[in-house]
């Protein structure tokens, strides 16, 4: 005990004898522990952002699109030019069972426009159905009823950011005129903010019903039978254990509604929010991926660091190593000395690594609006332990070979 | 007068040095025998390359002959592990390099503690020791200067007071006096005749000096690494320091 006190201060003087060299390896495991755990979690933070976005859309939510998507995952695309009408939507309504709400919708893009402020945003053409379906909830005024539907109302629900955009903050939105491509509409309700981000914009959309949408906004996007398109079916299932059943009758339903032949390939493609969640984590897993693997390199840069101040610095240590053991001190005096001053600045260099990754992770999560950064003890550990092992080894490494010369080689040592 | 007796202290048998360097071998010492006594005050010379250096280091347990037996105080130096051979290094020998070989950015007290920390004393007595061997040799009012902020003697002076700190049985100095002027290396040399004097320590050094050899009773020769004369002879001069006839005594 007495003896590795006596060892700790050793070690705490030659560092402070040599306070540049301990202040330059220091530096090179901070940069390096707090990189890593700074990009760490703002990877994590995103896979977050995405999955709670989704989640955050509804629950047991299937979606109908149009077209075959081919490949899952980076570069899904639609193939076929499939289309999806009201016929599909009332077709799973009547005779897919297991199922509480299906929604059709119709989106594009719009210019909102009030006043002298014009917004470019989503439109949405959704049923009254849509609301619960995803979430959506009046925070002011009411949402779409069926009535609107039923008779081409030219009314819109905005979201809330959109709407404290739109509105200067002395203007009651509810009531207002707005147009919509240059098409006046009355503003019947504001959204509440939807929760877990707002990946996709969610609280900038501005919905219609979609009756209007399909006639009024877009009179030509129509099948080649002339029926007007939608762009989505969600389905609401009532458990989260019917997905797979209601997926597959709506395929049914669907292939038999299109006259598919057995051979020929689907003409829509069923989705689940498991699905959605699962292709936007592989993509934001390379995300993760990239920006560790981008870590990685400054762990390098900051063990490449420490190895050359270490390597640097071996014809001095190795001419005190010298004169230490011509005064008496044992191999195992130098030995614990150096492991203790490896550590000292490992753990020392670790700590404020810590710190400034940690202050890093804020930052970033302070500066945007949607994403919260993930601090995961993993990449702490990870960044830590690879730093400690590199200012261990390179500390050490060099030291343990002058401990074995006699103290005349090690003095001579050039 | 020297205060010797007739303990062997050294016995050096039959030293062989020989350098490889790569395929070329240097041989350093080819044989050389000696005896010293406890309480010797004894200097080394010889020309440059004579194996002066080769034969101190060995005799400071820091390096090992190629062959031939050191007996220091009876033991065979040859036969000890590194752990033992520290041991003595710590605790019998104290060894002056001609370069001083201070540890750099750190004070003269810090230096002088090195051998009292390896040799296990707690802090305050070490601090006293320290700062006691400091006084005897002269720089007690500079022991928290660094090698860089020393004159060449004063950095002298902090080696040979690191040399003496544990009290040791000898003092080796390989060239003490070699990079310092005359005078300085003349308070150098009555150090090392004050602790003959006073302490009995059995001091050896190496010099090039005629007048500073002139102040030994003894003084070996050597030449291409064998002794060529070893001549007991009477001292024909002592050096005083200034502040000797004073307080200075070096206490135990
Ligand atoms: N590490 C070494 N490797 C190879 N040869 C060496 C080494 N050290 C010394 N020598 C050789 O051994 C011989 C004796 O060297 P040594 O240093 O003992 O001489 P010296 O008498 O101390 O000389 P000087 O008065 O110049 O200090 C020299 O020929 C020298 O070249
Ligand atoms: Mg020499």
């Amino acid at each position: 005990m007495m003896y590795l006190l006596e060892s700790l201060r050793i070690a705490l003087r030659g560092l402070s004898a040599n306070k540049l060299r301990s202040a330059l390896t220091m530096l090179g495991i901070i940069i390096g522990v707090a990189a890593v755990i700074t990009l760490l979690s703002v990877g994590q933070g995103v896979q977050t952002l995405v999955t709670s976005s989704l989640e955050s859309i509804g629950t047991n939510l299937l979606f109908v699109f149009p077209g075959n998507i081919q490949s899952m995952g980076a570069g899904a695309r639609f193939t076929t030019a499939a289309y999806l009408t009201m016929r599909d939507a009332d077709a799973i309504r009547s005779e897919v069972p297991n199922i509480t709400a299906v929604a059709p919708s119709l989106q594009g893009t719009v210019d909102v426009e009030y006043g002298k402020t014009t917004i470019r945003t989503t439109l949405i053409g959704a049923t009254p159905e849509y609301g619960p379906v995803r979430n959506y909830q009046p925070a002011d005024g009411t949402f779409l009823t069926p009535e609107h539907q039923a008779t081409g109302a030219r009314v819109a629900v905005l979201g809330w950011r959109l709407a404290s955009k739109l509105f200067p903050p002395e203007v009651y939105p509810i009531g207002q005129t707005i147009k919509i491509n240059r098409i006046p509409f009355r503003v019947i309700g504001v959204l509440k903010e939807k929760g877990g981000g707002s990946f996709g914009s969610q609280d900038d959309v501005v919905m219609v019903p979609l009756s209007v949408a399909q006639q009024r906004l877009y009179p030509n996007r129509r099948s080649p039978a002339g029926e007007p398109l939608i762009s989505v079916i969600d389905v609401q299932v009532d458990s989260q254990k019917h997905m797979d059943t209601v997926a597959a009758s709506i395929t049914d339903v669907l292939r038999q509604l299109h006259r598919l032949k057995p051979e020929d390939d689907n003409d829509f493609t069923v989705i689940s929010q498991a699905d959605l969640i699962n292709i936007f984590g592989q993509i934001t897993g390379v995300l993760t991926l990239f920006l560790g693997a981008i870590a990685g390199i400054s762990l390098l840069v900051g063990g490449i660091g420490i190895m050359n101040i270490m390597l640097v610095s071996v014809t001095e240590r190795t001419r005190e190593i010298g004169i230490r053991k011509a005064v008496g001190a044992k191999r195992r005096d130098i030995l614990l000395q150096f492991l203790i001053e490896a550590l000292v600045l490992s753990l020392i260099g670790g700590a404020f690594g810590i710190m400034l990754g940690i202050a890093g992770a804020l930052a970033v999560d302070r500066l945007s609006a949607d994403l919260t950064t993930v601090i995961t003890p993993q990449a702490i550990l990870l960044a830590t332990g690879f730093s400690a092992a590199v200012g261990l080894f390179f500390g050490i490494y060099p030291a343990s070979r002058a401990a074995r010369l006699n103290p005349i080689e090690a003095l001579r040592y050039e | 007068m020297e205060a010797r007796d007739d303990h062997v202290l050294i016995d050096v048998r039959n030293v062989v040095k020989i350098y490889r360097m790569g395929e070329v071998e240097v041989p350093a010492l080819r044989g050389v025998s000696l005896q010293i006594h406890r309480g010797e005050l004894l200097s080394i010379m010889g020309p440059s390359g004579s194996g002066k250096s080769t034969l101190m280091n060995i005799l400071g347990c820091l390096d090992q002959p190629t062959a031939g037996e050191y007996y220091l105080d009876g033991v065979n130096v040859g036969q000890l592990d590194d752990n033992a051979l520290a041991v003595i290094r710590n605790r019998r020998i104290g060894f002056v390099f001609q370069n001083f070989n201070l540890l750099p950015r750190t004070t003269a007290l810090q230096n002088v503690e090195l051998p009292l920390i390896y040799a296990g004393l707690g802090l305050r007595e070490r601090r006293e020791r320290a700062i006691a061997a400091l006084e005897a040799v002269g720089l007690g009012d500079r022991i928290h200067h660094r090698p860089t902020e020393l004159s060449g003697g004063q950095q002298q002076r902090v080696a040979i007071a690191r040399a003496l700190v544990t009290h040791p049985s000898i003092i080796l100095a390989d060239e003490p006096t070699g990079n310092l002027d005359t005078k300085s290396g003349k308070e150098i040399v009555a150090i090392f005749q004050r602790l003959n004097r006073q302490e009995g320590i059995t001091v050896v050094f190496v010099t090039h000096d005629p007048d500073v050899a002139a102040c030994t009773r003894r003084i070996i020769r050597l030449r291409d690494g064998l002794v060529e004369s070893d001549e007991p002879r009477e001292a024909d001069c002592v050096y005083l320091e200034p502040e000797e006839a004073g307080a200075l005594g070096f206490s135990t």
